[in-house]
């Protein structure tokens, strides 16, 4: 099959309208653009509307548990470094939930791509707040409003020396495209907080609310000055910047195993013989 | 001859250093050795111990009256004094412990004077205590120096000749000075192996080609990960350090879907935490082996004693019904055959997989002729990528009579590998339809479970054939156990051990169901409060015990005190 006919998945069983299909959209397109074929690279992702991502994508699949997506991609990327391991999830599912796993693998900083779809809202359980909700938020669970802070990913991620940090925008198509392709390409971990009009359960950030605030992050920006990006990802509000914020030349971690300089783990598998002559030498040891 | 002798220190005096040669030396002599370690959670001051008993004859546990006591803190005289024979020798430093005393027992041997007299530092003390007691038991020093050379080899030559001088004068202090040691070591048989039960684990999964470990650090179960990271460079294999259980269930899980052998160990609060990942396990068919080192709950409990308190906890965790295995090793031989075997059975029924030992059996060690690796089951059971290839779809959840499906790996087929902690069809994608989901509850569970029962090896049944009391138990204490029911010399006793859990063994092979039913009496002995395993064997046969010798202050049972329980009873 050619174009991104080849990545034809299951139906999806998001609401009409939602900012997913934008996403589904961008993502099928980056994968043609970089001619990767769908048994070469792997999804995972958790649980919500976003953990139901890999399904609408013909791919190798592992849809986990809830938070849990970057533990068991890391667990894929180091058996074979040679395949693209992407991970995807929602706010709850990657800040909420999941939020230790984020915090460790962006240190490890192992070659897995984080695409987070970031509504702002919990979609799966109908409307309540997430780690990104904005102060104030009123909803059925929140009827104070939302009391705690507002995360802010890429603030955090800067701040964590991530190697490659971007926020991109469902309804800015051939932009989240690029930044897709470039996270791709990245050698290290790579998160790149994609907003996502939820147009079910969000009634504040609409793709009215975003469409006024997104900016496009100019050449001006050098993104391997992290005080400058820190500054930028600082950003929120009436402007929105949306773009590269961060990269960094960090070693991937899978880079620095020698024990897979050579070859990816799987490859390994099954050497009976050698592993034979491997044990005889560590039963010696207990004499 | 039967000999035990107890080191007894703070933390950080070394100890188990003076354990662990002693240990060596005495197996590259021949000699059957059993060790067993009390240690508290800290790492400098409180009180520790390390014990060692040797013989001629084969021993499986630790045995009350000591020999000698090497007492390297004063709180060791005590804490130790009454298990100390009549005839037995207490050694110790009195500068080191800053008090002398009198009395035909005791031999101060001024372990410092003699290790700083070398140039060395106060530490070699240790090397000069090793010497000493070598010397006392009539041994020649030369395997000592052998493992002086591996256990120093990053140390420079000076400090390797300071230790040399400590432990030839410790050696000769003792031979001169000692005038009660009348030992008398038997003659030399081939060189043993001294095996610990952590170190077993990881052997184990070495053996059962095991590429990937991941785990959170907390004792009992660190030893396993010590073991193979230590050895990561040389097999090819991650051992790798999660953030937490959840963590390190869910990479070795990414790791397993990617077609490499996994595993993960912990012990029961971080199992806690993994539980829902067995649940991932389960129902994403993906295979894994969890190592359970058991120690006493509930919370933090007693961090480094022992308790075989979680047996439930690992049999009913996970949400849902799916099926998994449980072994309890009752020794490191045990313990490298079932870890290579939970391995082989994880992979050919794409299920979790448990190895559950506890405090006592990680840290003990025993001495074994040998480790046959021909029998290790080393088979792969991935489904070859071209056989996959051939098809024109691949499913990764397939049905199938046996309820086990092709095992595709992602990136080596052309086809796509998808699974999903959902329910799922056979392609992988979520469904939620009745029909579909009854078939796939019926697939993994009813269908593997059918040929998963018929890999489970029969208890250990020892004794008299048509036993009127049958003591009855399950891993670490196999060992106290069979050493309890062997000195009783009595006709009409018999033990039966259970080191295959869960499923309970089938009954066509041997019908130890029968033999509870014909015994007058049924004594199960656990390391726990409840009596867990009896309890499952009163679920699982019909079978209730009519006794009980349960201990649950966090120690193992020990033989004499087992022997008195025992003769009570029967």
């Amino acid at each position: 099959m050619e174009g991104v006919e080849k990545y034809l998945g299951e139906v999806p069983a998001w609401c009409p309208g939602c900012g997913n299909f934008a996403i589904l959209r961008a993502f099928k397109e980056a994968l043609d653009a970089e001619g990767i074929e769908p048994y070469r690279f792997c999804i995972v992702s958790g649980i919500g509307q976003a953990g139901k991502f890999p399904h609408y994508v013909r791919c190798n699949t592992f849809n986990g548990l809830h938070g849990r997506a970057l533990p068991v991609a890391t667990g894929i990327k180091l058996a074979n470094h040679e395949m693209l391991v992407v991970a995807v999830g929602g706010d709850g599912d990657m800040y909420g939930e999941g939020g230790n796993h984020l915090l460790h693998a962006i240190r490890r900083n192992i070659g897995v791509k984080l695409f987070v779809h970031d509504n702002q809202i919990y979609g799966l359980t109908k409307g309540q707040a997430s780690p990104t909700s904005m102060e104030g938020m009123v909803t059925k669970n929140q009827p104070l409003g939302v009391l705690s802070g507002q995360l802010n990913p890429m603030a955090m991620a800067v701040a964590l020396d991530c190697g490659f940090v971007a926020r991109g925008y469902a309804g800015d198509h051939e932009h989240l495209k690029a930044l897709i392709r470039s996270a791709f390409n990245h050698k290290g971990f790579s998160i790149v907080d994609i907003l996502q009009p939820c147009v079910s359960l969000n009634k504040v950030n609409t793709y009215e609310w975003y469409g006024k605030r997104v900016y496009h992050i100019g050449d001006d920006h050098d993104p391997s000055d992290r005080i400058k990006a820190f500054a930028r990802a600082l950003e929120w509000g009436d402007r929105i910047p949306i773009g590269i914020i961060y990269r960094n030349d960090r070693p991937s971690f899978e880079s620095r195993l020698p024990v897979i300089a050579a070859r990816p783990l799987v490859d390994g598998v099954g050497k009976w013989q050698e592993l034979r002559e491997k044990l005889a030498g560590s039963l010696n040891e207990f004499r | 001859m039967d000999y035990s002798l107890k080191i007894g220190g703070e933390a950080g005096q070394g100890i188990q250093t003076i354990g662990d040669a002693l240990a060596k030396v005495f197996c590259r002599f021949g000699y059957h050795v059993f060790t067993n370690q009390d240690y508290e959670s800290r790492i400098r001051g409180g009180h520790n111990f390390y014990q060692i008993r040797l013989s001629d004859r084969p021993i499986r546990a630790p045995r009350r009256p000591l020999d000698i006591l090497l007492a390297f803190d004063r709180e060791s005289i005590p804490a130790h004094r009454a298990e100390v024979r009549e005839e037995g020798i207490i050694a110790y430093d009195s500068s080191l412990l800053k008090e002398s005393f009198a009395g035909p027992q005791f031999l101060d041997i001024p372990f410092v004077k003699i290790a700083t007299d070398t140039g060395a530092s106060r530490i070699v003390a240790n090397t000069a205590a090793t010497g000493a007691i070598l010397g006392m038991l009539g041994f020649s020093l030369d395997p000592l120096f052998d493992i002086l050379t591996v256990l120093l080899k990053r140390k420079d030559d000076r400090t390797r000749e300071q230790n040399r001088l400590a432990a030839v004068a410790g050696h000769e202090y003792a031979v001169k000075n000692c005038g009660r040691c009348s030992f008398s070591p038997a003659s030399t048989g081939v060189p043993k192996m001294l095996v610990g039960g952590s170190e077993a684990v990881g052997f184990g999964a070495l053996a059962a080609g095991c590429m990937f470990y991941s785990a959170y650090p907390m004792t009992p179960s660190t030893g396993i990960m010590t073991y193979l990271g230590a050895r990561a460079k040389e097999y090819g294999i991650i051992v790798e350090q999660a953030e937490d259980e959840i963590a390190a269930i869910n990479m070795a899980l990414g790791a397993s879907f990617a077609g490499v052998r996994s595993m993960t160990g912990t012990s029961g609060g971080g199992f806690a935490l993994m539980v829902e990942g067995v649940s991932l396990a389960a129902m994403t068919e993906t295979p894994i082996v969890i190592a359970l080192a058991q120690r006493p709950g509930p919370a933090t409990g007693l961090p480094t004693k022992t308790e075989q308190g979680d047996l439930f906890f690992a049999l009913y965790a996970g949400h849902g019904e799916f099926p998994r295995v449980i072994f309890a090793p009752g020794n490191p031989e045990q313990a490298i055959r079932l870890t290579a075997k939970a391995f082989h059975i994880s992979q050919k029924y794409q299920i979790p997989v448990f190895v559950m030992t506890d405090q006592y059996l990680a840290d003990t060690q025993w001495t074994l002729d040998s480790v046959a690796l021909d029998n290790l089951p080393m088979k792969d059971y991935r489904t070859d990528a071209a056989e996959i290839d051939r098809l024109d779809a691949y499913a990764r959840h397939a049905f199938t009579d046996s309820g086990v499906s092709p095992f595709g790996i992602p990136g080596k087929t052309k086809h796509v590998v998808v699974t999903d902690s959902d329910e799922h069809n056979e392609a992988g994608h979520i469904i939620e339809d009745k029909g579909l989901r009854s078939k796939m509850v019926e697939k993994r569970l009813f269908l593997k479970l059918e040929n998963i029962r018929k890999e489970i090896a029969p208890p250990v049944f020892l004794g008299s054939a048509a036993p009127e009391t049958v003591i009855i138990s399950w891993g670490s204490t196999y060992g106290v156990v069979r050493e309890a029911v062997e000195s009783m010399g009595d006709k009409k006793i018999a033990m039966l051990h259970f080191s295959e859990i869960y499923p309970l063994p089938g009954l066509q092979s041997f019908d130890y169901v029968e033999v509870l039913k014909k015994a007058e009496r049924t004594i199960c002995v656990e390391n726990n409060a409840t009596g867990q395993f009896a309890r499952l064997l009163k679920a699982e046969t019909g079978c209730a015990v009519t006794d009980r010798i349960l201990r649950y202050d966090g120690r193992p049972f020990l033989m004499e005190e087992l022997l008195e329980e025992l003769r009570g009873r029967s």
